[in-house]
């Protein structure tokens, strides 16, 4: 049982930023109708922009922030000006098949033009970890926790108290009746790219202590990203979080009890599981099929 | 183009490589073979993208699925000809199978459950190394022997690759100017008219995927033969995004779209791996770089591939 509990408590901890990864994915395509398929490599490249600034002599905060800045900059309002305002017009498919060149060309321009090798990141919570009723709790998964859960506290105020972040879901909820109302679409529609690559960076600062940098550390990330937005339910912020959550206990989960081989292989197996049963995902409301 | 140009066109094309492969060095004729045998995952892969409008991030788990098939059964001594009819009856099988929940719901799930498949395919291969050997492999898989002639040779073997591939695409371009091609067609364009007019979208949508998939599979023993030596490596999922990025850039919905995006994916890379001149050396190092941007450039400018340049020239010039 002590097993178990431990298993849960560190999966959670691990889900959680999947859950940052997929926060910012089920955002991209409620309010502009994006699938990003270089959600991975989002996270990836700020882990290497990270990794730049500190061997520029940045402490790992200002290193974060400076990456956060630059990521805001480039994956949020560029990749939004460049890639998708030109493509969102062609529909769904030819922006998704962008994405995709998007995730091989930045895979393949780290690994030409900087290294192929994984690189050790610093952790930004103290190492060890302390015993708390009965179990091996680790000072970086209650950080993770602490971290991931303070972001999705302040993003959902955010988005539910503030009318800036009121009006970002009018977008999302309805594009034509926001800007009946008088809502400034474009600008919202870019807030939530920006936001995306924050979470982003947030992610990659977690995860990439564990993960190492690497330029296809983004590989599974993006498609945890995915199938958690999937199994919680696309369109709601919530789903995410549980989807997300619930792939980081099960494959911890499963990687104890059945086998380590088969771990990346549990997130697939809920996702066919929930589209079989609930296709709209857990918490999900289901779409109208428009003509 | 009038048809009758077209198919002189098409003609002199295989003639040409029919007999440049008489001239070709061994390792050339080794890069011809594999096209060949990647062309014959594409093509069936440009069913499932490119006719029936689905997106499948899956065609190398069928591609491996049909290799390992391939390489085990071929060692256990059974023909080839036994062999490939088993392993594209396993991968449509497998394709209705997967494809079954994702199309009962949105269209671009699919994308997500095949990639996910082809994660857990190459799990597998890598883990259960009493079947496949893992790591390892499975190596000194036979070449096939046809009448009595084996075809043991790098040349004799690119031609029955080449014949068969031309076959398999026959096949598929009949299949195509039938009915169920043309179903395909309307689903993609419109699935709801399509419903209203009485094409049972899941199924057909379910059918293109699977005869998709059996491609691969055929694709995926030719493979094994080929190489003779075969590992999970090259049935990874970024093989299949490359095969996808393949149809798609050479034109998706065309036929001979695969050709030019398999000589992009495939040909292009090998040719300036073997090259020992300087500066192409460093292309190849740079080049899925180049060729992930050129895909963004492409959709943005050429949403169609590079076969449909012809027609956006066409539209421009107008009144000639």
């Amino acid at each position: 049982m002590g097993d178990l509990i431990q298993l849960v408590f560190s999966g959670t901890a691990t889900g959680a930023i999947y859950a940052l990864a997929a926060l910012g994915f089920t955002l991209l395509w409620q309010a502009a109708g994006v699938i990003n398929f270089a959600q991975g490599e989002f996270v990836m490249l700020p882990a290497f922009g990270m990794l730049f600034f500190m061997a520029m002599g940045a402490p790992l905060w200002l290193a974060f922030l400076l990456s956060c800045a630059m990521s805001m900059l480039i994956l949020g309002y560029g990749f939004k000006r460049v890639i998708v305002d030109p493509l969102i017009k062609h529909g769904v498919i030819p922006l998704v098949i962008a994405t995709l060149g998007v995730s091989i060309a930045v895979k393949s321009m780290v690994r030409a033009g900087y290294s192929a090798e994984a690189h050790p990141f610093p952790s930004p919570f103290p190492d060890g970890q302390f015993a708390l009723a009965g179990i091996n709790v680790s000072y970086s998964d209650v950080g993770t926790l602490l971290m991931a859960g303070l972001i999705v506290f302040f993003l959902q105020s955010f988005l539910n108290k503030t009318v800036t972040g009121r009006a970002m879901q009018a977008v999302a909820q309805n594009t034509d009746a926001a800007k009946v109302l008088g809502i400034n679409v474009k600008q919202m529609v870019l807030y939530v790219f920006l936001i995306n690559a924050v979470l982003a960076v947030v992610a990659a600062l977690l995860v990439t202590p564990t993960y190492l940098a690497k330029f296809d550390m983004g590989d599974s990330i993006g498609q945890k990203a995915f199938f958690a937005a999937i199994i919680g339910g696309f369109n709601q912020t919530r789903g995410a979080l549980l989807g997300g959550v619930l792939i980081g206990i099960l494959e911890n989960v499963v990687g104890f009890y059945v086998s380590p081989a088969y771990k990346e292989g549990v997130a697939l197996v809920l996702f066919l599981g929930v589209i079989l049963f609930r296709p709209e995902g857990l918490l999900g409301k289901s779409e109208e099929r428009k003509v | 183009m009038n048809n009758q140009r077209k198919t002189l066109l098409l003609v002199t094309g295989l003639a040409i490589v029919a007999v440049a492969a008489l001239f070709a060095k061994r390792s050339e004729v080794y890069l011809l073979t594999l096209t060949c045998v990647y062309l014959m995952a594409t093509f069936g892969l440009n069913l499932t993208v490119g006719y029936a409008g689905q997106m499948s991030l899956g065609q190398a788990a069928f591609f491996g699925i049909g290799a390992y098939i391939g390489a085990i059964a071929m060692k256990a001594g059974v023909p080839f000809l036994v062999v490939l009819p088993i392993a594209a009856v396993a991968c449509f099988a497998v394709g209705l199978a997967l494809g079954f929940p994702a199309l009962r719901v949105q269209h671009h799930y699919l994308a997500f459950a095949t990639l996910g498949f082809n994660v857990l395919v190459f799990l597998m291969m890598r883990n259960e190394e009493k079947i496949t050997g893992g790591t390892f492999g499975i190596s000194s898989i036979p070449r096939p022997s046809l009448f009595g002639y084996a075809l043991d040779g790098a040349v004799p073997y690119f031609y029955f690759t080449f014949v068969s591939l031309i076959v398999l695409a026959a096949l598929l371009w009949w299949l195509l100017r039938s009915p169920w091609g043309r179903a395909f067609a309307a689903l993609r364009d419109n699935p709801i008219r399509a419903e209203s007019l009485g094409v049972n979208i899941t199924a057909y949508t379910l059918l293109a995927f699977a005869i998709g998939a059996a491609c691969a599979g055929i694709g995926g023993v030719y493979y094994a033969s080929l190489v003779e030596f075969i590992e999970p490596g090259p049935f990874h999922f970024s093989t299949s995004l490359m095969m996808l990025l393949a149809v798609i850039v050479g034109g998706s919905g065309r036929f001979m779209g695969p050709v030019i995006g398999t000589i992009i994916i495939i040909l292009l890379p090998e040719l300036l791996r073997s090259s020992s001149v300087e500066w192409l050396k460093f292309m190849q190092k740079w080049y899925l770089a180049f060729f992930g941007v050129a895909v963004i450039a492409l959709m943005i400018w050429l949403p169609g591939g590079i076969l449909s340049f012809g027609d956006r020239f066409k539209a421009k010039g107008g009144a000639k």
